[in-house]
């Protein structure tokens, strides 16, 4: 089911189509003498997708964090949607976090709120929107994700699987420009993390979603960098991209807090690097 | 302590400005309003007639058993139902904020609602210490009046105290001064065990094993933070009123 794409909150920057709308320069941090990242630098432009890789404690979900605001760092500059926000002040992180949307490890979902509340949190606390209007996009992107009837369950009621794609309709449904996973697959089966893939792949090219995945599941990177979602009638369908399309979904690999390979899909399966090697493995 | 502060400065700071979660605030005053009502009725009352029961015996020594009434409601005004109050809502409430907002912390939902634009100071803390300032009198008046039947109750059906002379001496032994004193002292208790709970709940971390520890630290340090407090604010309101 297509979903609309005007997004909820209104974005206070005008950007040229092919301007980044991620960019982290020089970025480090540390917590106390543990040094987590250093170093890191990468863009992201409009549509594209980063796959974020590394080993456990490799500080591949702090980058999501500092992205969001939810982290400074100590060093360097974060740029989104034309924002710097390493500087900014909590409340006018709120403007820049209206335009992303975040799926956590787990889901994150509000225990105490059924699913409907959890998906449309955002519209009902933040916004002015009729409630029959976030009703109706409630349903959209439940729909969307394909848990309509799951609707007025509680998070408890929900498999793994399930959580996840709720936690996906939530950071959706303010319709964000950029949408960041943090392992959004890890732990499930390879069936569920397959539509988990499937919803990630059906955001980013059926509606136009930037996307930062971080994981160290290889078969997910790999299956969301090389395909691609193409509209079926009502309906879509997954097939293998052409070059240029899997080309606009980039790898990075931390290692030690560094970016120790940036490229694509097949250009990592190419490395000769050693560390890569054993991690692809 | 720098960290409580600047929570405090926070919440302070969302009471008075917009956005106002006002649902959240309405679940809250159930919650610990209503929802303590039980543990402070049944505190209250048993304190009251174990006060009797225990002064009875001292106040035979001197002859003074009709006084029995103004000895109960002054306790139970000017110190015990406060304190004793502010213990069972240290036990109930403060544990109860340090899990949930412990648990939301190690499960990432804190960080969801700041991605979800929300402030979780305005959303989460706000209404909590809201509820406890303003249920904290609420429910103490609760426990000072039961208490007082309790005494009654023991006064008069085992220790053989006329009922009027037991309210007369009731009402008597009452300033209002001592009213003022167990009216203000428990909106302190209120917000000292309330911001206390979201201070170390809103710091949990190190999944369940460090929400446990955190309830437990919330527990221990509002109880503490009770008589503390209880001793200090009636240290001034002695200076300032008698």
């Amino acid at each position: 089911m297509p979903v609309e794409t005007t997004p909820v909150f209104e974005e206070n920057v005008q950007r040229g189509p092919d301007e980044p709308v991620l960019e982290l320069k020089h970025i480090s941090l540390a917590f106390d003498e543990k040094v987590i990242l250093r170093d890191v630098s990468f863009s992201l432009r409009p549509g594209h997708t980063k796959i974020i890789l590394g080993a456990s404690g490799s500080g591949k979900s702090t980058i999501l964090k500092l992205i969001l605001g939810l982290l400074k760092p100590d060093g360097g500059e974060i740029w989104v949607n034309g924002q710097r926000v390493d500087t900014m002040k909590e409340p006018e992180l709120m403007t820049v976090r209206a335009g992303v949307g975040m799926v956590f490890q787990e889901g994150a979902l509000f225990d105490s709120l059924t699913v409907a509340e959890n998906v449309g949190y955002k519209l009902y606390e933040e916004t002015d929107l009729p409630l029959d209007q976030v009703r109706r996009r409630i349903e959209e992107v439940l729909g969307f994700v394909r848990l309509q009837e799951f609707i007025d369950r509680m998070p408890s009621e929900l498999s793994g699987g399930q959580r996840r794609r709720v936690a996906i309709a939530r950071a959706m449904a303010a319709k964000p420009g950029i949408l960041l996973y943090d392992e959004a697959t890890t732990g499930l089966d390879p069936i569920t993390a397959t539509t988990v893939d499937e919803e990630m792949l059906k955001l980013r090219d059926l509606e136009g979603v930037t996307t930062v995945i971080v994981t160290h599941q290889l078969r997910d990177a790999f299956f969301v960098a090389e395909h691609t979602a193409v509209r079926d009638g009502d309906g879509f369908r997954i097939e293998r991209a052409d070059r240029g399309k899997a080309d606009q979904a980039e790898f990075i690999m931390l290692k030690e807090g560094r970016i120790s390979f940036e490229g694509s899909a097949a250009e990592l399966r190419a490395a000769d690097d050693p560390y890569i090697s054993e991690f692809l493995s | 302590m720098q960290e409580y502060v600047r929570l405090q400065a926070a919440t302070i700071r969302g009471a008075v400005s917009r956005p106002f979660y006002f649902h959240d605030v309405v679940e809250q005053f159930e919650q610990i309003g209503i929802g303590s009502l039980t543990v402070v009725v049944l505190t209250g009352f048993f304190t009251g007639a174990v006060l009797a029961l225990q002064t009875g015996i001292t106040l035979d020594q001197f002859g003074a058993r009709p006084f029995i009434g103004r000895l109960v409601s002054a306790s139970m005004i000017k110190e015990l139902g406060p304190v004793l109050t502010g213990l069972m809502l240290a036990g109930r409430v403060g544990s109860g904020i340090a899990a949930e907002l412990g648990s939301m912390v190690v499960t990432d939902q804190i960080n969801a609602l700041r991605a979800l634009g929300t402030d979780p100071v305005r959303k989460l803390v706000v209404p909590r210490v809201l509820a406890g300032f303003f249920m904290a009198p609420v429910l103490t008046v609760i426990a000072n009046t039961v208490g007082i039947i309790g005494g009654w109750i023991i006064a008069v059906f085992q220790l053989r105290v006329a009922s009027s002379l037991y309210w007369s001496e009731s009402i008597q032994g009452l300033t209002m001064e001592d009213a003022w004193m167990g009216l203000i002292k428990p909106f302190c208790l209120g917000y000292a065990i309330t911001t206390i709970g979201c201070h170390v709940g809103l710091r949990a971390s190190g999944g369940t094993q460090g929400v446990g520890r955190a309830t437990t630290a919330a527990v221990v340090a509002s109880s503490v933070a009770v008589i503390a407090v209880d001793f200090f604010v009636t240290r001034l309101l002695i200076t300032l009123m008698y």
